[in-house]
């Protein structure tokens, strides 16, 4: 009988109520009084010198406030990195300056170059218009191996080259990788693209800078995955603006997936204009701007090497990556094809040996950063690939052969060669749960049925490993993150006993509304109506650092978990004085303290009442009030894992790939809400298939943006894709948690693009196709090529 | 999107004089126009909506021709031309429910987008343009991309269809923007079967004249077997080589002629 009410139960989202009526407040539905528009001159070149900038015919039209260029921003700050990568030989990563608006050069088409203010959007438009910038155009920087070659166009003339960082991992491993290669019995090599994306959330960015001259307090209104981060960024590094002076809101998001959580140039110019003019200053991303100035993700070009021995376990893997850094280094880019990929490479493997190469290149194009999975996709796509294509150089089953190389759920807590120790995982048991989903013994039967039609069916296999609830501070510290990655959650207990928890995590999608009540109730034992979240305003909520990484449960739940415990303890004291019994004695169920081994209570609301109407309470032992604060510090990663199966009919005459199939065996340790969970992965799921079939961001050679709308750009639509299947029954809760969560936000994006793939190369092979491979996305064009290629 | 003055006029008359003014242009479904205004690279000085002119709408069957007005959306198309299947069903297949509700087969043609789906049943079925002025066979209206017979100020007012005995429109759709990658019309009739593709051509909407003359003297996909479709000439983009969409237009055909 499944739960009605707390963890474990599936409420439905009450946020969806606004949101699905037209009720959510979302940053564009915010309007300050007396609010002007900036409209944002970007460049339409890739590249380039900016000899001049004439906007006196501009800043003369009626209702101009005023044009803004580099020149206005000299006495601040440009837009910070969050994470300083060394290199593989002791240094630090090249780091550019980004200017909040170009400075002497353009370096990706959408650079912003002047700033208009006016009265509408429509007047700063055309006031945009009237700007004359005189460019000349450089060479565009495009592709990353041209980059790093000798005597390559430089992105940024003050640095030695295109390379930010030649990173290394594990450094002094490299030499025994190489000599477990000299001695393996197989060696499996493939050279492969991680596609770059657009996240496309379904709410293009907006930010509104307000001032108020009365006390010289600042409030941007911004659509942030973490309010607090944006406000130390912005305040600290660009603004010079004292956290008491700034305040950060982000209302109702519409969705992020990574996407959001940077500090961005349109931001710190709100915030600044807004004083500079003494008016609100609303910015508002059209579609085709998002294209050209959100960061994009992925962006990997990579080749790896997997060493088997005869009996064909892994002995040795080695990787050497080309990550896109774009022209500017966004606010986490370093760490994403670092510490976020890198120390994924043992997958859900025993390989002793591990050696992975990571250079970042600086180019012409939009800066790239963290994407939902960030680093994780990267790692696991091209390893299970490898495996994929291992297995059928080595004629095994690839089921057969992940499992022979699993970690063993008797071997956790397991020390991987990558820096990272995994607490708890079963990836036999997902992997069987998953082959029982699909009915894998008659694919067969199903595989003929299809090749009566002319079609090809083939089954795809792909087991993740995923690094969430980010992080340890201490540990990301001395990995380079120049901030902590803990949680804080303020929970609040109201007079008559309803709660309100103030998070520092951002809900911009994922439920939280629904999902923390429910571990409040949980504790406590009252009605989750009883229970309200505060999140994505910095002056109500403790300083917190945010939702990315799958990181709101394990970590702000913990946070919440932690602050609802102190509460409790508190309230017993308060109980035990009420009922005159020893607080040791005291029990709280079902939102009644009781006295153990007495008939002897008093209701959570009474508790609560007494706290803030003191006139029986222990005054000279306990201060009034019923309200806590708890900061959590993760001491470890969490690490959700599973088995994706894929299975596919590809149409050999027109290239064109049906997915009949797609399950999801995922071990997300405890769940909170099995339904808010099973959405997640079918988003998940959903994004990954995008990148694997339809998703791409292509530049030509000058450094244009080719898919720079829907009409090029293509999105996942729900006849794209399969009913899911999904199970996450396979719990190994975390260890080192209190609600022993993992998290479940990106899972379904790092699985699917290899399952997807795996499938596909799968089909064609029974085709009669022997095709190693084919890069993302796997469009009709592309698989039809590659079958011609085979015949 | 730039100042523009509008007018609705209620008839065809009160449209071409209307559509005098300089840069003055005709608004029908705004399925492609009012993106390109919105995106300031188109500035019409002023819009004459043809959408209330009620003569230009309306489904019509009569003497084994079908007549749909200029101004007729593409649902109602889809709704209404059951006298003839293949278009009914190419209508319904066009975008989404938004634009079939807004967008026009006068504007489709008269825009002639290389990847539309319209313009292939017209090329296809043979079929004869209306305009205020005169009338233009299908094989003289479309004269490369985005480009037709039309003249300043003229109107596409209605289309006539003659009804083939068999027909059927295949469209493989482009991944992102869900117009024909490639769309391949076949329409068989007493006079022969006519073969039309679309979104494959740098040249727009073209008649595939081979597979023409071999399903003219057999109507089965197996005639088209011995045939290739020429890669000359076809649009090379993110989605497609020449050459993929060559193979297109021959499985398209095929298939288009197993399905009619």
């Amino acid at each position: 009988m499944p739960k009605d009410h707390g963890i474990g139960a599936s409420p439905k989202r009450r946020e969806d109520v606004r949101f699905l009526t037209g009720a959510g407040n979302y940053t564009d539905d915010i309007n300050v009084h007396g609010q002007t528009y900036v409209h944002f001159l970007r460049s339409d070149v890739a590249h380039g010198t900016i000899n001049s900038i004439d906007a006196s015919e501009a800043e003369a039209m009626d209702g101009v406030l005023k044009v803004f260029t580099a020149k206005d921003f000299e006495a601040v700050g440009g837009l910070p990195c969050g994470w300083q990568v060394t290199d593989r030989f002791g240094e630090v990563m090249q780091e550019p300056k980004h200017p909040i608006l170009a400075e002497g050069k353009v370096r990706h088409v959408g650079d912003p170059i002047a700033a208009v203010v006016a009265e509408t959007p429509e007047l700063a438009r055309d006031a945009a218009e009237a700007i004359v910038v005189d460019i000349d155009e450089l060479p565009a920087v495009v592709d990353m191996k041209a980059a790093l070659e000798d005597g390559a166009t430089k992105v940024h003339d003050d640095l030695t080259s295109n390379l930010c960082y030649d990173w290394g991992f594990v450094e002094e491993n490299k030499e025994a990788v190489n000599e477990a290669f000299k001695n393996a019995a197989h060696v499996t090599t493939l050279e492969l693209v991680n596609n770059r994306l657009v996240a496309n959330p379904m709410e293009p960015r907006v930010a509104i800078g307000d001032y108020s001259r009365a006390n010289d307090e600042h409030t941007l209104y911004t659509t942030s995955q973490n309010p607090h981060v944006i406000r130390l960024l912005m305040g600290a590094f660009v603004l010079g603006i004292p956290e008491h002076k700034l305040r950060v809101v982000a209302p109702d998001v519409g969705g992020g997936f990574g996407t959001k959580i940077f500090h961005y140039a349109e931001e710190a110019f709100v915030t600044f204009a807004a004083k500079a003019l003494n008016r609100p200053v609303k910015w508002t991303s059209s579609r085709s701007e998002a294209f050209i100035s959100d960061a994009h993700g992925r962006d990997h070009v990579t080749k790896i090497e997997l060493a088997l021995d005869a009996d064909n376990k892994f002995t040795a893997l080695r990787t050497d990556t080309y990550a896109n850094m774009g022209a500017y280094l966004s606010t986490f880019a370093p760490s994403v094809p670092t510490w976020l990929h890198g120390t994924l490479m043992a997958g859900n493997y025993t390989t002793p040996l591990i050696y992975v190469n990571v250079k970042a290149v600086f180019t012409n194009t939009v800066p790239v950063d963290a994407y939902r999975g960030a680093g994780r996709p990267e790692a696991t796509f091209q390893l299970e690939r490898v495996i994929d294509k291992a297995a059928r150089e080595l004629g095994v089953d690839p089921a057969e052969l992940r499992r022979i190389n699993f970690i063993k759920p008797e071997q956790f807590p397991y020390e991987t060669p990558v820096a990272v120790a995994y607490d708890t995982g079963n990836y036999h048991a997902t992997l069987d749960k998953a082959l029982e989903m699909t009915d894998y013994a008659n694919f067969d039967q199903r595989a003929a049925e299809s090749k009566a039609r002319g079609k090809l069916r083939g089954f795809g296999i792909a087991h993740y490993i995923e690094a969430c609830g980010i992080a340890p501070s201490n540990l990301v510290g001395q990995l380079g993150a120049r901030a902590g990655l803990y949680e804080s959650a303020t929970v609040r207990v109201n007079a008559t006993g309803s709660i309100s928890v103030m998070t520092g995590s951002h809900s911009h999608g994922q439920g939280h509304e629904t999902t923390f009540p429910q571990v409040i109730a949980e504790m406590i034992g009252i009605d989750e109506s009883q229970v309200d979240i505060v999140h994505g305003d910095t002056s109500k909520t403790p300083m917190g650092m945010g939702t990315y990484g799958s990181r709101s449960i394990a970590v702000g739940g913990s946070a919440m978990f932690k602050a609802a415990e102190k509460v409790i303890n508190k309230a017993k004291k308060i109980a035990a004085h009420l009922m005159e019994a020893s607080e040791a004695d005291i029990e709280l169920a079902d939102g009644q303290f009781s006295v153990a081994g007495t008939d002897k209570s008093v209701a959570w609301g009474d508790v609560c009442l007494a706290a803030y109407v003191p006139h029986n309470y222990p005054l000279e032992d306990l201060e009034p009030g019923l309200e806590e604060t708890a900061f959590y510090d993760p001491s470890n990663f969490t690490y959700p894992s599973g088995a994706y199966f894929c299975e596919v009919e590809v149409d050999p005459d027109t290239g064109s790939i049906d997915i009949l199939s797609f399950s999801a065996a995922d071990d997300f340790g405890n769940v909170i809400n099995p339904m808010i969970v099973e959405g997640q992965v079918h988003g998940g799921v959903a994004q990954g298939i995008g990148q694997a079939m339809l998703e791409n961001a292509a530049y030509d050679e000058n450094g244009q943006l080719l898919t720079g709308s829907y009409m090029d750009y293509a999105m996942p639509r729900a006849a794209d894709l399969p009913s899911f299947s999904v199970d996450h029954s396979c719990q190994t809760p975390c260890t080192h948690n209190p609600l022993g969560v993992k998290g479940c936000g990106e899972a379904g994006a790092i699985g699917s693009p290899p399952a997807l793939v795996n499938a596909v190369i799968d089909a064609l092979h029974r085709g009669g196709y022997p095709v190693e491979h084919i890069d993302m996305p796997l469009s009709p064009s592309r698989v039809w090529n590659a079958i011609q290629s085979a015949k | 999107m730039y100042n523009f003055d509008f007018e609705q006029p209620a008839s065809v008359d009160a449209a071409v004089a209307a559509l005098k003014d300089e840069d003055a242009l005709p608004l029908s479904g705004g399925q492609t126009l009012i993106p390109s205004m919105k995106q300031r690279l188109n500035a019409p000085s002023k819009l004459v909506s043809l959408t209330a002119i009620e003569a230009l709408k309306g489904v019509s069957a009569a003497g084994g021709a079908l007549t749909i007005g200029a101004a007729t959306t593409h649902a109602t198309v889809a709704a209404e031309a059951s006298a003839y299947p293949a278009l009914a069903a190419l209508a319904g297949g066009i975008g989404d429910p938004a634009v079939r509700n807004r967008g026009t087969i006068g504007g489709s043609l008269a825009n002639n987008d290389p990847s539309a789906c319209y313009p292939a049943a017209v090329l296809g079925s043979g079929a004869t343009i209306v305009t205020n002025a005169r009338e233009i066979a299908a094989d003289d209206f479309f004269d490369g991309v985005f480009t037709t017979a039309l003249e300043e100020g003229e109107i596409v007012t209605a289309v006539k269809f003659p009804i083939p005995e068999k027909a059927n429109y295949q469209k493989f759709e482009q991944p992102a923007s869900r117009f024909a990658l490639t769309g391949v019309f076949v329409a068989k009739t007493a006079d022969g079967v006519r073969v039309a593709v679309t979104g494959a051509s740098e040249e727009g909407v073209f008649r595939w004249t081979e597979a023409e003359e071999a399903l003219s003297a057999n109507f089965a996909p197996e005639a088209v077997d011995g045939l290739s479709a020429s890669a000359d000439g076809l649009i090379s983009d993110l989605h497609g080589t020449p050459e993929y969409r060559a193979n297109l237009i021959k499985t398209l055909t095929k298939r288009a002629v197993a399905a009619a």
